[in-house]
């Protein structure tokens, strides 16, 4: 067989992994043309790679050869590393033929910057073109806008892809100048913006229209590097609160930075910072479904989110006066506010009181996690242990109380990577 | 002491709910005509599927329940683990029984667990929907095997009907025997043993191939083994997202196909 094709696809996919974002949920893109895929819906995780992380699309570069030389980027021009690009054609195969076999639910296509940001972003949109109109492909498009590659191409890309990113790089524009010599925000901004533009244009006119062109469905995400520079995680959650407010974002991922790269510009470090990028997930989380914002969950005298335990728990200890909250009555805002219990159970739990006053053990039968939440509620006015404990106490039970620990994080880290879109 | 048989179906499951109504005989329990031993205690009673009588229970059903309850009580019939048929009566009297409705009630026994099956079986829809891996026939069919924990296969057709509208393909059921084959105008269900079909025979054997198939197959394994991350690696995680009985149908789990022996052919 042509083992080009397997030596390209390893150096491509390598090159394309850090990017974490693999969302294919969000599309709306039916199979109404008996053509090949369906994106309608939430995304499918096919497989998980050994890190635990869901494989829902063929994530690849178009090539990774570049011009620039950003410090924490494996393909930056002055790292020594085997270079390769796909054609056109071998990027439309590839993602049809796995397609059909059922392996993915689409393309996120991403690329080096090859000659120049026009040129490169050209033949992006060209695969998708030719992906959705020779191949009536409806399956899942993201592709990554190339820096500095104009409005019109931007534009054009929306037409076929379902999801469009900036990647915003670095939490601070400082940072960005240290480490990305070549890149700048409002750079980065400006198309972003552009994309936000078109989205609500998109959308204002399929109101008057039922034949006017989608653009981008699946909106625009961006994603940032945790702990290659020196923002703290108030800085982050203060940048990506402002970015989901001004840009209408689907998302902002974290990529927490695998120390590849021995360039002199980048901090030293022997592994990625894991347990800090899932605390920001979780933050993320909080800000996105559960009501809170950005300055409740960390602010300037306490900057960092706590690594031991999650950043909802956190604001429970710190907030003890809101506490506790009786299941029958409180409101499902407050609920919601309970450490250990999620969206789902405070759904259940609101939806069963109508029926009968609830007992722990209802909550029990319910699926209710009570290893955390049952220091923060009362049922029936009843309190499931004797004493008021302080908040000290209750962080070292529930770190450290019979075995709660290992299950507990293992359980945050899971839902951490649950696909969402 | 009521002991119900029928045919194993879901409108003979339905058919018993309006028998055990109309001589008001409740059923202590439920089972298909084959399974039930001679010797047990009490009466029992063998029902005839009857489509007018099972539909006349299905329509009182949607009268009083959502789309979504009418749909976890047709997976709790697909759930087929030990009780599930006296599961499915014993809700569908609570709802004949009850004034209000009972969707929510979860402080009733019967409600809670139809909920966590409905949850369990549409988990196993889910994971076919992800994990079936189809192989390239050389005619130009694509054929996937799987084993679920529950019959899914009915639940799946859907979506990979609406999927792979342009493509002819087979899902097999090994376990239950019968598989779903989409011809690019319906999908009719298939039993190999009793049809025969050599074509399909030869398939499971795995002797007629498309020329292409190894090619892509290995092209995904190297996709699989170039997404990870090293420095990242956390497998118990990875198994909790894919237990280890899902492997056997990953190409991508599957030993890797030898480069070597591919650049002769
Ligand atoms: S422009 Fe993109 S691909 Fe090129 S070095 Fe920078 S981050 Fe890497």
């Amino acid at each position: 067989m042509d083992s080009r094709i397997s030596d390209k696809l390893k150096i491509l996919a390598d090159a394309a992994k850090y990017d974490v974002s693999c969302s294919s949920s969000g599309g709306k893109r039916k199979n109404d043309n008996k053509g090949l895929g369906n994106s309608e819906g939430m995304g499918i995780c096919h497989s998980y790679t050994e890190d635990g992380r869901c494989v829902s699309l063929l994530k690849i570069l178009l090539t990774n050869y570049c011009i620039y030389d950003c410090a924490y980027c494996v393909t930056r021009k002055s790292n020594d590393v085997q270079r390769a690009a796909f054609t056109v054609q071998e990027v439309v195969d590839l993602t049809i033929n796995f397609y059909r076999r059922n392996y993915i639910e689409g393309l996120f296509l991403s690329s080096g910057i090859f000659k120049n940001a026009d040129y490169t972003m050209e033949r992006l949109v060209r695969i998708a073109k030719k992906l959705r109109q020779e191949q009536k492909f409806n399956g899942y498009i993201h592709l990554k806008t190339i820096p500095g590659a104009s409005e019109e191409l931007i534009k054009e890309a929306g037409l076929y892809a379902d999801r469009l990113s900036v990647n915003i790089e670095l939490p601070s524009e400082q940072s960005l100048k240290q480490l990305a010599p070549e890149k700048n925000y409002t750079e980065i901004l400006l198309p972003m913006d552009n994309i936000k533009q078109q989205l609500v244009q998109a959308k204002e006119e399929s109101k008057l229209f039922k034949s006017a062109p989608v653009f981008a469905p699946a909106g625009q995400s961006t994603q940032l590097i945790v702990g290659a520079s020196a923002e703290n995680d108030h800085q982050i959650l203060q940048l990506s609160s402002g970015l989901y407010k001004d840009y209408n974002l689907k998302r902002v991922y974290y990529s927490g930075y695998v120390p590849i790269s021995s360039d002199s510009r980048l901090p030293i470090i022997t592994g990625p910072p894991i347990i800090r990028e899932n605390r920001i997930y979780q933050a993320d989380w909080l800000m996105r479904f559960y009501g809170f914002s950005a300055s409740e969950i960390v602010d300037e005298k306490q900057p960092n989110l706590d690594l031991e335990i999650d950043p909802k728990l956190a604001w429970a200890l710190r907030n003890r006066y809101m506490f506790p909250v009786e299941i029958n009555t409180a409101d499902y805002e407050l609920i919601l506010r309970v450490p250990g219990i999620g969206v789902k159970s405070a759904k259940k739990i609101v939806s069963a009181r109508r029926f009968a006053q609830l007992s722990f053990e209802h909550l029990r039968q319910m699926g209710v996690v009570l290893k955390r939440a049952k220091y923060f509620i009362t049922c029936q006015a009843k309190s499931l242990h004797r004493h008021d404990f302080d908040s000290q106490v209750i962080r070292r039970k529930i770190l450290f109380g019979d075995g709660a620990v290992r299950s507990s994080l293992l359980t945050q880290q899971l839902d951490l990577f649950r696909q969402v879109g | 002491m009521y002991l119900y048989t029928y045919d194993g179906t879901f409108e003979g499951l339905l058919t018993v709910v309006f028998e055990a109504y109309e001589r008001k005989a409740w059923p202590v329990s439920i089972a298909r005509a084959y399974l039930v031993q001679p010797d047990m205690f009490g009466e029992s009673i063998t029902v005839v599927t009857d489509d007018q009588k099972a539909s006349r229970v299905w329509s009182g059903l949607q009268k009083k329940l959502s789309v979504e309850a009418q749909q976890a009580l047709y997976y709790a019939f697909l759930w087929e683990q030990k009780g599930y048929e006296m599961l499915v009566f014993d809700y569908i009297k609570l709802v004949f029984d009850s004034p209000v409705s009972i969707e929510g009630n979860y402080a009733a026994p019967c409600v809670l667990q139809l909920q966590q099956v409905h949850k369990q079986v549409h988990r196993e829809k889910h994971r076919m929907e992800a994990f079936v891996r189809f192989q390239k026939t050389s005619d130009g069919l694509y054929f996937a095997t799987i084993a679920p924990d529950f019959n899914v296969l009915p639940i799946v057709i859907n979506h990979f009907e609406k999927r792979y509208a342009d493509q002819r393909w087979v899902i097999y059921d090994l376990h239950r025997k019968y598989g779903a084959y989409y011809d690019l105008a319906s999908t009719l269900l298939i039993d190999l043993e009793e049809t025969g079909s050599k074509a399909l025979q030869a398939v499971l054997l795995g002797n007629v191939l498309d020329e292409e198939e190894d090619k892509y197959k290995q092209l995904w394994q190297v996709y699989f083994d170039h997404v990870n991350i090293p420095e990242r690696k956390n497998p118990k995680l990875h198994q909790r997202h894919m237990p280890k009985r899902y492997w056997k149908y990953l190409s991508e789990k599957q030993p890797k196909i030898d480069l070597k022996s591919e650049r002769l052919m």
